[in-house]
């Protein structure tokens, strides 16, 4: 699936070859009659079985014709997004795209809460940006209220990310073209990753979650937006069905203000290389160290 | 005898031992197992419909069953590193000291392995953890290094009681040149599992509350108090029940000790209320809510007083060498112990860590009724365990069970 993936195996299979063979080779077999395989140690064909098992799986189950895409990351490719706090007004058209592109939960009776990977906070403009002073619940129906303005805070897909390394089973990792992924299948839900994370992106499939089959979106990413299943975490992937096919994030495109910026980072003609060569950025807690890719900024 | 025959013979007079007993003890035992069963029924319905029945969301993602989990790491920690003085001052009965400190150590370790099963999303995937058939994130994860730790400090000593409960059993004496490496290792595992424990919470710079160098050491320092606290009162019973000299003096200096350890856990708490207190930084809200509420949400702030109130009771208790030397406040002062670092680790850690959550929000976390089954079935395997082991133990150590008797017995 990812560099790391493709060198772990040319490791395993150097291992095999030597010494390592006898071991290698009991491990498959344990591997394949005990537990599915990580997405990140399988091979292209693995993979494609694989999607081609989601496809014949999730058809029965919704009743709808479906396409879960494997797109590996592109070469010379690294993601990355800005948020004009400027024009955002809070009106939330981001957060409803979201949920409508990728699959989320709606929540209700017997399902819990709705999940939401991106969480809008209004905030005192007297104050700043004062996360202990910010309110997520306000009315998207009066904004913007006077005095405030909003912070739409999702993933932050860091460069030093804390939640990868603190997975146990290492269900969650960045790939090359820098989008933070989990593999739903691998995630054992010790929730390990929500502790972690500085921006409360993570969330957690604490029951079954609801999916109307007519509401199901049949554009999927075997690590974005194909339904997941109770007892997982699950995050914003900068839409990875979708951007890894050349197009913009459904929140991007939602954006009635114009607010949101995304692109390559490597190419410097892309509006995101632009914005950081002619804006001043800013990012949430910075001093964490995490290198967020998501870049803040006023006007 | 080889000793897998010994071994056989040992565990049918052990079956033998823990299925006979007083009135009072199938009592004991039956609660026990009533608990066990309630919170069984209450693990089959979070089971099934997943941890929503818990009173975890996210932004409090971790609850009392972790909760449970950090403070029973402290009392598998600590039982053991009784081992330490028992050595410095001579205790006589040193090998029995251990024995049933790694008995308490054994049954803790078992609850906490429960409680954080108890706590997983996804139990059937337990094998993505195992080496070789799974994927285990070392080094990177911290609580990757928790599981081999703790697996690793639960074989450790179930090997070493098995260990001497076989060779007494055998009627001979355990053989140094194995047995003490073991128990000397088990002493930094001791405080591995602790620290490492910790680490898990300390490591995550986005949460302040945990992301304090004092994490580690307080940790340890509330161990010394909560272990022990068992101890002193099994030593007690000991020494009622078998010739065991075990002399009051030892019990006045492991409750003196505790009480040494105590004032290092007050003043590493004076420590970090201090820091959080004077640099008034957004950090303090944590603090704020544990002991004083935020905007209205108190429910930890009578715990977090009671816990504090405990613990300086306790400390008054046992440094005062008149009332330590008196059963009835020795053993207060073991409960009170016990219950201000069960509430300072099973609450007072895990929920203010995440109140106010990352983004500033304020969920008031609060059990449920299936968490707290779950954890009462959990604490209730626990304790069956403890009480059989130490049953068993208590045979052997008294002589009531040998295998010559046992050989006879089968002969005849």
């Amino acid at each position: 699936m990812s560099d790391d993936g493709v060198t772990r195996r040319a490791v395993l299979g150097a291992a095999a070859a030597g010494a390592g063979l006898a071991l290698a080779g009991c491990r498959k077999q344990l591997v394949d009659e005990f537990v599915s395989t990580r997405l990140a140690e399988m091979d292209r064909d693995q993979v494609r079985r694989f999607v081609g098992e989601l496809e014949t799986r999730y058809r029965e189950q919704y009743g709808r014709d479906v396409h879960v895409a494997d797109t590996p990351a592109e070469e010379g490719v690294l993601f990355a997004y800005g948020l004009d706090l400027d024009r955002c007004n809070g009106n939330r058209k981001c957060v409803e795209a979201c949920v409508e592109e990728n699959n989320q939960s709606r929540g209700g009776t017997g399902h819990g809460a709705p999940i939401q990977w991106i969480t809008v906070l209004e905030m005192d403009k007297e104050r700043g940006v004062d996360l202990d002073h910010a309110n997520m619940y306000y009315d998207a129906e009066q904004v913007p209220r006077e005095g405030h303005f909003y912070l739409p805070v999702q993933c932050q897909h860091c460069d030093n990310p804390p939640c990868t390394k603190v997975c146990p089973v290492e269900a969650t990792w960045k790939e090359p073209d820098g989008i933070v992924v989990i593999d739903y299948d691998w995630c054992i839900g010790c929730r390990c990753c929500m502790s972690a994370c500085p921006y409360g992106a993570r969330h957690f499939n604490w029951t079954e979650p609801n999916l109307p089959a007519e509401q199901l979106n049949p554009e999927m990413h075997v690590l974005g937006n194909r339904p997941r299943m109770r007892g997982v975490v699950e995050k914003c992937t900068f839409c990875v069905q979708r951007t890894r096919r050349g197009l913009y994030p459904a929140c991007h495109e939602a954006c009635p203000t114009g607010a949101r910026v995304f692109g390559n980072l490597l190419d410097p003609a892309s509006e995101i290389r632009q914005l950081i060569e002619r804006k001043r950025v800013f990012l949430l807690k910075a001093e964490l160290n995490t290198r967020p890719s998501f870049f803040y900024f006023y006007g | 005898m080889s000793f897998l025959r010994a071994f056989a013979a040992f565990t049918t007079g052990s079956i033998r031992v823990v299925t006979r007993g007083s009135v009072a003890y199938f009592a004991w035992m039956a609660a026990l197992l009533a608990l066990v069963v309630v919170g069984a029924i209450a693990y089959s319905g979070q089971f099934e419909h997943g941890l929503i029945r818990t009173g975890m969301r996210d932004p409090v993602s971790w609850g009392f069953y972790i909760g449970n989990f950090t403070f029973l790491v402290g009392v598998a920690a600590a039982a053991v590193i009784l081992v330490i003085p028992a050595y410095v001052y001579h205790w006589k009965p040193i090998k029995e000291i251990v024995l049933f400190g790694e008995l308490l150590a054994v049954s803790a370790l078992a609850m906490c392995m429960l409680f954080v099963l108890a706590d997983m999303g996804r139990p059937d995937r337990l094998l993505h953890i195992v080496p070789l058939i799974g994927n285990m994130h070392l080094p990177s994860s911290l609580l990757a290094w928790d599981v081999v730790v703790l697996n690793g400090y639960f074989y450790l000593n179930l090997t070493v009681v098995t260990y001497l409960l076989v060779s007494w059993f055998r009627g001979r004496d355990p053989d140094k040149r194995f047995f003490t490496p073991l128990v000397l290792f088990s002493i930094p595992m001791a405080v591995g599992i602790h620290s490492v424990t910790a680490f898990v919470y300390n490591g995550l710079a986005g949460r302040p509350y945990w992301n304090a160098s004092i994490l580690a050491p307080r940790f340890l320092v509330s161990a010394f108090c909560s272990g022990p606290a068992v101890m002193l009162v099994l030593l007690q019973v000991l020494r009622r029940v078998t010739k065991l000299d075990i002399k009051r003096e030892a019990l006045s200096k492991i409750a003196e000790l505790m009480a040494y350890a105590m004032f290092v856990n007050l003043f590493f708490l004076g420590a970090e209320v201090f820091k959080e207190v004077y640099s008034d930084t957004h950090h303090l809200k944590h603090l704020e809510y544990l002991y004083f509420g935020l905007e209205g949400h108190t429910a930890l702030v009578p715990w977090a007083w009671t816990s504090f109130v405990c613990n300086v009771a306790a400390f008054v208790l046992f440094v005062v060498p008149r009332l330590r030397e008196k059963a009835l406040w020795l053993n207060a002062g073991c409960v009170l112990i016990f219950a201000g670092v069960f509430i300072e680790k099973g609450i007072g850690l895990v929920v203010p860590g995440y109140t106010p959550s990352v983004l500033g929000e304020i969920y008031e976390y609060a059990p449920s009724t299936t968490e707290l089954l779950v954890s009462a079935g959990i604490f209730g395997i626990g304790a069956l365990l403890f009480t059989a082991t130490t049953r068993v133990a208590i045979a052997v150590v008294r002589g009531d069970l040998r295998l010559e008797a046992e050989t006879q017995a089968a002969a005849a």
